[in-house]
C-alpha cells in the first residue's frame, strides 16, 4: 500500500483557493504530524488525501489498487462523529460493513470496549457519553479495523489531558502494530510527543517537511520559527 | 348535544357487544389503509432515502413536486384511478373497480408523497450528520440507505403514522373508486357519510368515535411495541 505519493494537489471550495499545489510522500511506519495556524490547511490536506474532498488539481496514488487502499484506510474527525446507536454497536458497524461475522465482530468490539473502558456503557446511546469518550470510542471505532493507514484530524482538541495521554498511548499501541498515521494537531507539546516527521503548512502550501526532531531544533521556515515559538503567524 | 351523547352511549354498545357489522366495517378499514401503508412505506422509505443520498440532475424538482403533491386532493386522485379502472379506461380489463383493490390504489396514491416528504425531511438531516463518516468508511451506496432507515427509524415511524392517519380518515376517493357497496368495500369513513346522510347522526358519530379509538390505540401500540419513549434507546 505504501508509500503514499501526492503529486500536485490542488483543493478549491466554493471557488476558493484552500490548498496546494502540495507534494509529498508518506512511507510505512510513519507518523506525520501535520502542524499550522488555523485555516491554513490542515483539515483540507488530510481529506484530500484520505479521497474525501474533491481535488481540483493533482493526484493521490497508493502503491496499490485504488479499491484496495480505500478499504485500507480509516479518518478520526475533530469532532466524533457517532452513529445514533449505542456504544457497542458503533463498534461493530465498521465491522458488519466489512462482511465480518456477528459473532467475531461482537467479540472484537467488546475486547475493544475493554480497551478503552467504556465496557460499562456498551448499551448506552453513543450521543450521550461525555466528548472525551467519543473521541475514543472514535478511535477505537477506526483501529478495530486494523487499517494500515488512519488519519487524525485534532483528534484530541478540547480535551483534557488524561484522555489525551490515554488517546496517546492508543496511538503509539497502533504505531507498533504496523499502523502508519498521519494527524493533524495544534498541541506543539503532542507534536514533541508522537511525531517522526513535521509537515508545516501555512495558507494551504506546505512550508517543510523535515523529521522532528530537526524541525523543532532548526525549522526550515520563518513561520514555522515563529509557529514553535508561539508568535502571530500574518 | 344529545346527538354526541346518543353516539358516544352507542359507539360503547356496538364496541360492547361486538357488533359484526361494525367489526367487518373496521376490519376492512384496518385492511385497506394498512396494506396502502405497506405499499407506500416501500415506496417511500426508499425514495426519500435515495433523495437524500444522490445527486441526479432533477432532484430538487423532484422534492418540490413531492412537497406540492403532499397537498393532493383526494377526490382528484379518486376521480382519476377511477377514469384509469373504469370499462373504458386503460386498466379497465383488470376489472378493479369498486374493489378494495381500487382503494388501496388511490390510498396508496394519496400518502406516498406525504410520506416520502416527512421521511425525506428526516433523512436529510441525519445525512447532514453521518455525511462525512460514511463517505470516509467507504460505504455503498446500498449501505448508506441501509444506514440511514435503520438509524431514522423512529422519525420514520411517525412518517408511516402520518400516511396512516391520512389514508384511514379518508373518504373522498375511496367512495369514488370503492362505491361504499355493503359487505364489499364499505370502510368506517364512507359509512359515516353514508349514515349523516339518511339523517343516523347518532350511528354515524358512533362510527367516528371507533375510527378515533383505532387510530389512537394503533398508534400508541406502535410506539409501545418500537419502544419509542424508553430511556436510553432510539
Amino acid at each position: 500500500m505504501f508509500p503514499l505519493v501526492a503529486e500536485n494537489l490542488v483543493v478549491e471550495f466554493q471557488g476558493k483557493h484552500v490548498l496546494g499545489p502540495v507534494d509529498l510522500r508518506l512511507d510505512k511506519g510513519d507518523i506525520a504530524v501535520i502542524l499550522g495556524p488555523n485555516g491554513s490547511g490542515k483539515t483540507s490536506l488530510l481529506k484530500a488525501l484520505h479521497g474525501i474532498l474533491k481535488l481540483k488539481l493533482g493526484m493521490v496514488r497508493w502503491s496499490c489498487l485504488e479499491t484496495e487502499s480505500v478499504g485500507k484506510q480509516m479518518f478520526v474527525f475533530q469532532t466524533p462523529i457517532m452513529l445514533r446507536r449505542s456504544v457497542f454497536e458503533n463498534l461493530t458497524y465498521p465491522l458488519r460493513l466489512r462482511k465480518v461475522s456477528k459473532a467475531e465482530a461482537n467479540q472484537r468490539a467488546t475486547e475493544w470496549l475493554d480497551r478503552i473502558a467504556l465496557s460499562a456503557s456498551m448499551q448506552v446511546p453513543a450521543t450521550r457519553i461525555s466528548g472525551g469518550e467519543k473521541q475514543k470510542l472514535a478511535l477505537a471505532r477506526a483501529l478495530i479495523t486494523e487499517p494500515e493507514m488512519l488519519f487524525l484530524d485534532e483528534p484530541c482538541a478540547a480535551l483534557d489531558g488524561k484522555t489525551t495521554n490515554e488517546i496517546e498511548s492508543m496511538l503509539q499501541s497502533c504505531v507498533e502494530n504496523g499502523t502508519t498515521i498521519m494527524m493533524s494537531t495544534h498541541d506543539i507539546g503532542q507534536a514533541k510527543r508522537l511525531a517522526k516527521n513535521i509537515y508545516f503548512i501555512n495558507k494551504g502550501k506546505l512550508e517543510c517537511i523535515q523529521s522532528a526532531k530537526t524541525f523543532f531544533v532548526k525549522p526550515s521556515s520563518i513561520n514555522a520559527s515563529k509557529f514553535i515559538a508561539g508568535d502571530i503567524i500574518e | 348535544m344529545n346527538d354526541i351523547w346518543d353516539g358516544i352511549v352507542q359507539a360503547f354498545t356496538l364496541i360492547y357487544t361486538l357488533d359484526p357489522d361494525l367489526i367487518k366495517i373496521s376490519l376492512r378499514s384496518l385492511q385497506v389503509t394498512l396494506s396502502a401503508l405497506a405499499i407506500s412505506c416501500i415506496i417511500a422509505l426508499p425514495l426519500a432515502a435515495i433523495l437524500t443520498i444522490q445527486r441526479f440532475k432533477f432532484r430538487r424538482f423532484t422534492i418540490a413536486l413531492l412537497n406540492a403533491l403532499m397537498g393532493l386532493p383526494p377526490v382528484v386522485v379518486g376521480l382519476l384511478v377511477y377514469i384509469v379502472l373504469s370499462r373504458s379506461g386503460p386498466f379497465g380489463v383488470l376489472d378493479l373497480l369498486y374493489t378494495k383493490t381500487a382503494m388501496i390504489i388511490a390510498q396508496t396514491i394519496i400518502i406516498t408523497p406525504l410520506i416520502t416528504s416527512i421521511a425525506h425531511q428526516s433523512l436529510r438531516e441525519l445525512w447532514s450528520d453521518y455525511h462525512d463518516l460514511l463517505i470516509s468508511m467507504n460505504t455503498s451506496h446500498n449501505q448508506r440507505i441501509k444506514t440511514l432507515l435503520w438509524d431514522a427509524r423512529r422519525a420514520l415511524l411517525t412518517a408511516s403514522l402520518a400516511g396512516f392517519g391520512r389514508a384511514i380518515g379518508e373518504v373522498g376517493a375511496i367512495m369514488i373508486v370503492g362505491g361504499n357497496i355493503d359487505n364489499a368495500t364499505r370502510v368506517l369513513t364512507t359509512a359515516i357519510a353514508l349514515e349523516t346522510s339518511k339523517g343516523d347522526f347518532a350511528l354515524a358519530l358512533a362510527l367516528g368515535f371507533v375510527l378515533i379509538l383505532t387510530t389512537i390505540a394503533l398508534n400508541i401500540g406502535t410506539h409501545w411495541l418500537s419502544k419509542t419513549e424508553n430511556e436510553g434507546r432510539w
